[in-house]
C-alpha cells in the first residue's frame, strides 16, 4: 500500500516544488531551449549576424563523415567503458559478498574512486602510463614495447577507456553488491543442495536475479560513458593525437567552444540530448514495467 | 532410504558455543522432529546435516558414509526452506527439474519423474507458472516437490509450516506426515511449534540452549519429561510447577502451605527436606471442595475446553483446564491428585522416578 499525504489547496505544494523547478528550468531548461534555437541558426565568420537556416545544420551533420567517424569511436568507446567497468565491479561484487575478514574495509576501499574528482583521477593515469616519466609507460618502453599516447591513437583509446572505466567500477560495485546482497541467501542454498557448484549456480541462479541490476547499470553505463567522461578525456588527451579520442561531447566542446562554430556545436548537442532522452526513455520503460508486476 | 547417525556433534560460531555435542541415531523411514525455543540450535544442527554450515567437530554419517565434511551437493539430501526459496525467476516445473538436470538425467526421465512429483502434490495445471504467481500453500508444495523428485536418501524441514496461515498449516501439516509415510525417506523435521512436533514425528529431540534434553517417542516425552524444561515447553498450557519439599522418608512431598501429599507411585530417593519441583498438568488439576483457594483471574475458552488463569493462596499462579464451559465461579477449590505428580529436583530440575525395590 501506498501512504500519500494530501495538501489542501495549491498554496503549499507550489511553494515546495518551486525550488526545484527554479533549478530545473535555469539550469536545464533555458539552457536546452537555447541550444535547440542556436542549433537552428548560423552565424556569420565574426558573429555580428546570425541568420536562421532550419535544419541545415542537422542535414550537414549527418552528411559529415568526421562526425560520423565520432560517433561510430563513441560506440566502440562506451561499450568498452561499460563493459569493462561492469564485469570488473561484477567481480570484486562478488569477491565481497563472501564472508571474508577485512569486508568493510574491502568495501570502502572500493568505494573510493568514486570521490576522486575526474582531473585528479587523469593526473594519476598520466603518472602511470607517461611514456617517459610514468611509471607503467616507462617499463612498457623499456621492456620493448613502444608505448607513446601523444602518438599512437590506439594506444589513447586505451587509456582513455581505462580511466573512464576505472572512475565508474565503483558506482558499479556498490550497486552489484546491493544487487547480491538482495538475493535471498536460502536460494543460493537450496541451489548448493540441488548440487549447483561455483560458476554454473552464478550463471543460473545469481546473475538471473541480478538482471534488473544490471540492465539498470548497462543504461547508466551508457549515459555516463557518452556524457561525463568529457573532463577525463580533455585532461587525458584532449581528443587527440588528431581525432583518436574524440568522442561526441569532446567535439561538441571542440568545435562550439575552440572553433566557436556555435550552430553545428549546438545541434551536435541537440543529437546528444535526444540520445539521453531515449536511453532514459528506455530504463524508465523496464523499471515501470518490473515495479507493476 | 537411509540411516543417519550423529555422533557429539558440535558447533561454536567463534566463542559462541550453539550446539554441545549432539548424539542421535535414525533408523531408516524415520522421521525425528527436532524442537525446541528460538535459539536453541535446531536451525544451526539442521544446517551443519545439509553441509550449509561447518561443524567444529563430530561425525554425520548418512547410509554408513561420513558426509561432515562434504560439500552439499555431495551429501544427497534435499531441504524445505521456512521461506521456502523457490528460485523466482523459474517456472515450477524448472524449479523442480533444476536439480535433476545437474545430475545429468535424461529429459524423459526429468520429465517423468516431475509429472509423478507433480501429480501427488496436485502441481500438475501450475507446472508452467512462476513461484510468485502462486498462493503460500502452493509454494509450499512446490518446494516438497523440488525435495522429492531428487528421490534424496534425507529430507530436511526448516519450519516449512510457519508462513502459513493456521487452517492451511493443520492441512499441510497432515500432508507432509502421509507424504513422508508414502515415500519412506529418513527425514529431520525442526520446528517451534509443539503440535506439530507431537504429530509429526516418530520421536522428538527437545533441544535447549544447544543441548540435548530429550530423545523419545511423543507421548513419552509427554508422559515422562525429563526435566522442568520439557515438561513446561511440551503441552498447553504449561504444566504447572509447585515448590516442595522431600518428606516421609521420601515418600510424600511437603508443599509451602504445610500440607503433605503422598507419592502414588512409589518412594524416591533422596533425605527429607530435599528441594522439589512437583509439575502437574493444567487438565489434571481437579475441584474439590476442601481443596486449596484458587482465584480465577482470567478464562480463556477455547469451545472444547476451557483454560482457568489464576492464583492459589499463595500467590502461586497456576492454570486449570476443564471440558466445555467450565466453572464460572470466582473463586474455586482445586486439588492436586498425586497421581498426576511430576517429580523434579528442585534445584537440578530433573525427573526423579520412584525407586524401583
Amino acid at each position: 500500500m501506498e501512504r500519500r499525504t494530501i495538501f489542501p489547496g495549491w498554496g503549499l505544494p507550489v511553494l515546495l516544488v518551486m525550488p526545484q523547478l527554479a533549478l530545473t528550468a535555469v539550469f536545464f531548461l533555458w539552457p536546452a531551449g537555447q541550444a535547440i534555437w542556436s542549433s537552428m541558426t548560423r552565424a556569420d565568420p565574426f558573429g555580428i549576424r546570425t541568420t536562421f537556416v532550419g535544419l541545415e545544420n542537422f542535414a550537414d551533420l549527418f552528411s559529415d563523415p568526421l562526425y560520423l567517424d565520432s560517433a561510430g569511436r563513441t560506440v566502440v568507446f562506451c561499450a568498452a567503458v561499460s563493459a569493462i567497468s561492469l564485469l570488473l565491479a561484477l567481480a570484486l561484487a562478488t569477491a565481497a559478498d563472501r564472508e571474508i575478514r577485512g569486508r568493510a574495509l574491502y568495501r570502502f576501499m572500493l568505494i573510493w574512486p568514486y570521490a576522486v574528482a575526474p582531473a585528479i583521477s587523469a593526473v594519476l593515469w598520466i603518472l602511470l602510463l607517461h611514456p617517459q616519466i610514468g611509471l607503467v609507460g616507462h617499463w612498457l618502453n623499456r621492456i620493448g614495447i613502444v608505448w607513446d599516447y601523444k602518438l599512437n591513437g590506439t594506444q589513447a583509446m586505451l587509456m582513455v577507456i581505462l580511466a573512464s572505466a576505472w572512475k565508474q567500477i565503483s558506482y558499479n560495485f556498490i550497486f552489484l553488491l546491493a544487487g547480491l546482497q538482495s538475493i535471498p541467501k536460502s536460494i543460493v542454498e537450496a541451489a548448493r543442495l540441488d548440487g549447483a557448484k561455483g560458476f554454473f549456480r552464478f550463471r543460473t541462479i545469481i546473475l538471473p536475479l541480478l538482471m534488473p541490476t544490471v540492465f539498470f547499470l548497462v543504461i547508466v553505463n551508457l549515459v555516463y560513458a557518452a556524457f561525463e567522461t568529457f573532463p577525463t578525456v580533455l585532461a587525458l588527451t584532449q581528443g587527440g593525437p588528431g581525432k583518436a579520442t574524440e568522442t561526441l561531447v569532446v567535439k561538441v566542446y571542440r568545435d562550439g567552444v575552440i572553433n566557436l562554430d556555435v550552430g553545428s556545436s549546438s545541434a551536435q548537442s541537440v543529437v546528444l540530448m535526444a540520445a539521453v532522452i531515449v536511453l532514459t526513455a528506455v530504463q524508465f520503460r523496464f523499471l515501470g514495467k518490473r515495479g507493476g508486476e | 532410504m537411509a540411516t543417519l547417525v550423529i555422533e557429539n556433534l558440535r558447533k561454536s560460531f567463534g566463542p559462541v558455543a550453539v550446539l554441545h555435542g549432539v548424539d542421535l541415531a535414525l533408523a531408516s523411514g524415520e522421521m525425528l522432529v527436532i524442537v525446541g525455543a528460538s535459539g536453541c540450535g535446531k536451525s544451526t544442527l539442521l544446517r551443519l546435516v545439509a553441509g550449509l554450515d561447518a561443524p567444529t567437530s563430530g561425525r554425520i554419517v548418512l547410509d554408513g558414509r561420513d558426509v561432515a565434511r562434504l560439500d552439499p551437493s555431495a551429501r544427497d539430501i534435499a531441504m524445505v526452506f521456512q521461506n521456502y526459496a523457490l528460485y523466482p525467476h523459474m517456472s515450477v516445473f524448472d524449479n523442480m527439474a533444476y536439480g535433476l538436470r545437474i545430475r545429468g538425467l535424461a529429459k524423459p526421465d526429468i520429465e517423468r519423474r516431475v509429472h509423478e512429483a507433480a501429480d501427488i502434490l496436485g502441481l500438475r495445471p501450475l507446472l508452467t507458472r512462476k513461484p510468485r504467481q502462486l498462493s503460500g500453500g502452493q509454494r509450499q508444495r512446490v518446494a516438497m516437490g523440488r525435495a522429492i523428485v531428487r528421490e534424496p536418501k534425507l529430507f530436511l524441514f526448516d519450519e516449512p509450516l510457519s508462513n502459513l496461515d493456521a487452517t492451511l498449516r493443520v492441512q499441510m501439516r497432515a500432508e507432509i506426515r502421509r507424504l513422508q509415510r508414502r515415500m519412506g525417506v529418513t527425514s529431520l523435521y525442526v520446528t517451534h511449534d509443539q503440535v506439530e512436533a507431537m504429530t509429526l514425528g516418530d520421536r522428538l529431540l527437545v533441544l535447549h540452549q544447544g543441548v540435548p534434553v530429550q530423545l523419545a517417542t511423543p507421548m513419552e516425552v509427554f508422559g515422562r519429561p525429563a526435566n522442568t524444561y520439557v515438561a513446561g515447553f511440551i503441552g498447553a498450557p504449561a504444566m504447572n510447577f509447585l515448590p516442595a519439599t522431600l518428606a516421609s522418608q521420601g515418600t510424600a512431598a511437603r508443599f509451602a502451605d504445610g500440607t503433605i501429599q503422598r507419592f502414588a507411585d512409589g518412594r524416591r530417593a533422596g533425605a527429607d527436606g530435599h528441594k522439589l519441583t512437583i509439575g502437574i498438568r493444567p487438565e489434571h488439576v481437579e475441584f474439590e471442595p476442601g481443596g486449596q483457594n484458587f482465584q480465577v483471574d482470567l478464562v480463556e475458552p477455547l469451545g472444547s475446553e476451557t483454560v482457568l488463569i489464576g492464583r492459589l493462596a499463595s500467590g502461586q499462579l497456576i492454570s486449570v483446564k476443564v471440558a466445555g464451559a467450565g466453572p464460572r465461579d470466582e473463586t474455586l477449590m482445586v486439588s492436586f491428585p498425586a497421581s498426576a505428580f511430576h517429580v523434579f529436583d528442585g534445584t537440578t530440575g530433573l525427573r526423579i522416578d520412584p525407586v524401583v525395590n
